[in-house]
């Protein structure tokens, strides 16, 4: 069996995080099925069992758990710790789905982490969803009340930005500023919300953790790949249904958790608005996995999965998204700034059926000048949406030189879903 | 013309494995006043909107001396040299 | 006028190296604004106008302390070297020579922040340097008030001139935004710049998509079908 393998039977019948029957767990509910927090009494030993579990993280970057809480334990000084629940994307609702189901998980998972590394201030760093923020204080106040937290907790509202969720952008709102992300040559682990260590970790890492810690390592590892152990929540939009979230694991098959036999589909987005297109005969033959993802140049960044249908133009869908996208740029970065919008509306011009020029040049020189010239992964994410759009809709760009769309009927019906609403005009909207 | 040929690196790693000075830029302070590429031409250009492209390497000890000034002189303070 | 004493000759020194100190101070000033609005000298590279700017305020420091020296040391009036630094105490003209010495004080700081200012970092720096735009006009008060040349012929010219050069970098100055535009307009800026006429950042959906489909479609039961194993092994597998 190589490493790459499912251990065990893997599709969307698992539920660790999402709780079995499809509805959301009360207090009591979630003490019955898992229990009080399991404290392990003494700094540091959860990072051991996260260790030997591989947890990585499930915000996107998939960075090994105990490595950043290692960081964060070793750095001195009074750690604080946050539960980032603000995923941004439009297209990923796996985290405000788990905060809705089971806000207990997320949030027994935060004092665990409190514990391991020696914090003593915990924050939930949230979008502003009525919904979820009023679960969320539901929770919390209950837990107050059971005094069932070593570690107070605050509820930190964000702004829906896109890149709101970013790891310098959470520590710059949490101390009172706008959530744009800020440059520094420290590490946020070493220097962070006022100054003290800071771990900012995706809301369903801490789930795991919560549940690594109540039943250990080698539960955790029964489900998932040897490299990739554990569940993890994925978003998935297939044609003409809505938008699902699923707990599954990697080693699934992409071809089967996205229903490809029955619902034709002309290409997949792995990974979000910052993540890769690929051709429907590629995704197909893939499992849902880093490992495999990588070879093709994805990852599975938040969890996100799209199957284009077969009716709609790529090009069109991609460049909405790259407006959208350009105009989410925090404006602090001259390339950024700069550059994004630029690409956009040439991209836009390029998913217009009609002959182009420059465009097509122009979106290759402009990407090379903003890659890795910001403070945060922003116009990276954009460029790898870019250039692997133009990529896998090479066809669909000559067919457009020709006059003609595959997508001409479906003008008014996007797929790819982003808010409604104006862009960002203030400073207010940023925090 | 600037290209992308001389690649930045926004690096926000303090453990630069290779030893030498390195021009650093806070890109959220950074206005394209374009005094840094002046100052240090070998080592720092101009894209197409004004913004610096700064080299991928250390700065060679010739330069050191300019490099100093650039970072003293850009009216944003948004250079700095890390290491020695 | 019979023959130039010591002190008459302290008096032309001070006299003379303040009406300079005054136009070079209002030339930094202009410079100044000019490095914030990233303005050129035709012919000059850039580097040229922070140059001169930083060139001209150092100078202008030189100038400062010779017209401080020679009125200090000009027993005609009595300035100690104390009036030099701290303001309004002389009992020679204590507000209009009061006001000189505060100029003087703020300029030492200026100087000084600018001098380190990669080591103060920006926000302190910022702050000192705002300074400079208290600092000329007090400098122009003294100069008018503790000067008669300058109340009248060619001397009034030169500095209604160099007010006028001030009120110019200032209206330049302001016409950018007091402050830095804020940077969701920035953005906005490009789009239009990009785009033409259109004021919006990005093109407004015909049939805009519901703010994120909510966990209710998200999150339904016939995800977890009935026939769906627990995972999570029962409470007493504990810790480890």
């Amino acid at each position: 069996m190589t490493s790459q393998q499912p251990q065990t039977a893997v599709g969307n019948n698992l539920n660790r995080l999402l709780p079995y029957g499809g509805q959301p767990l009360s207090f009591d509910q979630h003490l019955t099925l898992h229990g009080p927090p399991a404290y392990r009494g003494a700094a540091g030993r959860l990072i051991d069992d996260l260790r030997a579990a591989g947890l990585t993280g499930r915000g996107g970057a998939a960075f090994p758990a105990h490595v950043k809480l290692a960081a964060v334990a070793g750095a001195g000084g009074r750690p604080v710790v946050v539960a980032n629940g603000a995923e941004g994307e439009p297209a990923a609702h796996k985290d405000k789905t788990l905060l809705y189901a089971d806000p207990h998980l997320v949030l027994d998972g935060l004092q665990l982490a409190a514990e391991a590394v020696g914090a003593r201030q915990a924050f939930v760093y949230v979008h502003r969803d009525a919904r979820v923020l009023k679960r969320l204080h539901e929770a919390v106040e209950q837990r107050r009340a059971a005094d069932a937290d070593r570690v107070p907790v605050t509820v930190v509202e964000a702004p829906p930005r896109f890149i709101a969720g970013q790891e310098s952008a959470v520590v710059h709102r949490i101390e009172g500023g706008p959530a744009v992300p800020r440059y520094s040559p420290v590490r946020v682990t070493e220097c962070g919300i006022g100054g003290a260590p800071t771990l900012v970790q995706n809301v369903e890492t801490l789930a795991h953790m919560a549940l690594i810690g109540r039943y250990g390592a080698s539960w955790f590892r029964t489900a998932g790949t040897f490299d990739e152990p554990g569940t993890m929540l994925a978003t998935l939009h297939l044609p003409d249904t809505h938008a699902q979230v699923i707990e599954t694991a990697p080693g699934a098959a992409l071809h089967h958790l996205l229903d490809l036999g029955r619902r034709p589909a002309q290409a997949v987005l792995v990974g979000g608005y910052h993540g890769t297109w690929l051709p429907v005969e590629r995704a197909a033959a893939l499992p849902l996995s880093n490992a495999a993802l990588r070879a093709e140049g994805a990852s599975l960044g938040a969890g996100v999965l799209a199957a284009l249908p077969v009716d709609r133009c790529g090009l069109r869908e991609t460049a909405r998204v790259l407006a959208y996208l350009a105009g989410e740029s925090a404006g602090q970065c001259g390339p950024c700034l700069n550059g994004l919008p630029r690409i956009a509306h040439a991209f836009a011009v390029m998913a217009e059926p009609g002959a182009h020029r420059t465009e097509r040049a122009d979106v290759a020189r402009w990407a090379g000048l903003v890659e890795r010239r910001g403070a945060c992964h922003h116009p990276d994410g954009s460029m790898r949406l870019v250039r692997s759009a133009l990529t896998v809709f090479e066809e669909e760009l000559w067919r457009h030189e020709r006059g003609s769309c595959v997508g001409v009927g479906n003008r008014t019906r996007p797929f790819l879903p982003l808010p409604a609403g104006a862009n960002p005009h203030d400073d207010e909207d940023w925090s | 013309m600037a290209t992308s040929a001389v690649n930045n690196s926004n690096s926000t790693s303090v453990n630069d494995p290779t030893t030498g000075t390195r021009l650093l830029l806070d890109p959220t302070v950074c206005r394209g006043h374009g005094v840094c590429a002046e100052l240090l031409a070998e080592h720092i250009s101009l894209d197409e909107w004004g913004y610096p492209i700064i080299a991928d390497r250390p700065v060679p000890p010739d330069l050191l001396r300019d490099a100093r000034r650039a970072v003293t002189d850009c009216p944003a303070l948004a250079l700095r040299l890390e290491g020695r | 006028m019979s023959g130039i004493t010591s002190s008459t000759a302290l008096w032309y020194a001070s006299r003379s190296t303040g009406v300079v100190s005054l136009v070079m101070l209002t030339g930094v000033v202009v410079l100044g604004v000019a490095v914030q609005r990233q303005g050129r000298l035709p012919g000059l590279p850039r580097f040229a106008v922070v140059g001169l700017h930083r060139s001209i305020s150092l100078l202008s420091v030189v100038f400062l302390a010779i017209h401080i020296a020679a009125a200090i040391a000009d027993s005609y009036v009595n300035i100690r070297i104390v009036d030099a630094v701290l303001p309004f105490l002389s009992s020679y003209e204590p507000l209009w020579l009061g006001l000189g010495t505060v100029g003087f004080d703020l300029i030492v700081a200026l100087i000084v922040t600018s001098l380190l200012r990669a080591r103060l970092g920006r926000r302190i720096w910022r702050w000192v340097h705002w300074l400079a735009y208290a600092a000329w006009p007090v400098a122009v008060a003294h100069s008018f008030g503790s000067s008669t040349d300058m109340q009248s012929g060619w001397l009034l010219g030169l500095g209604v001139v160099c007010v006028l050069a001030v009120l110019a970098a200032v209206g330049w100055r302001v016409a950018a935004g007091g402050r830095e535009a804020p940077r969701p307009a920035r953005v906005s800026e490009v789009f239009n710049q990009v785009r033409g006429a259109r004021s919006d950042r990005a093109p407004q959906e015909s049939a805009p998509y519901r703010e994120h489909a909510y966990p209710e479609h998200a999150y339904p039961e016939h995800a977890y079908p009935e026939h769906a194993h627990r995972a999570a092994p029962s409470v007493s597998t504990g810790g480890r």
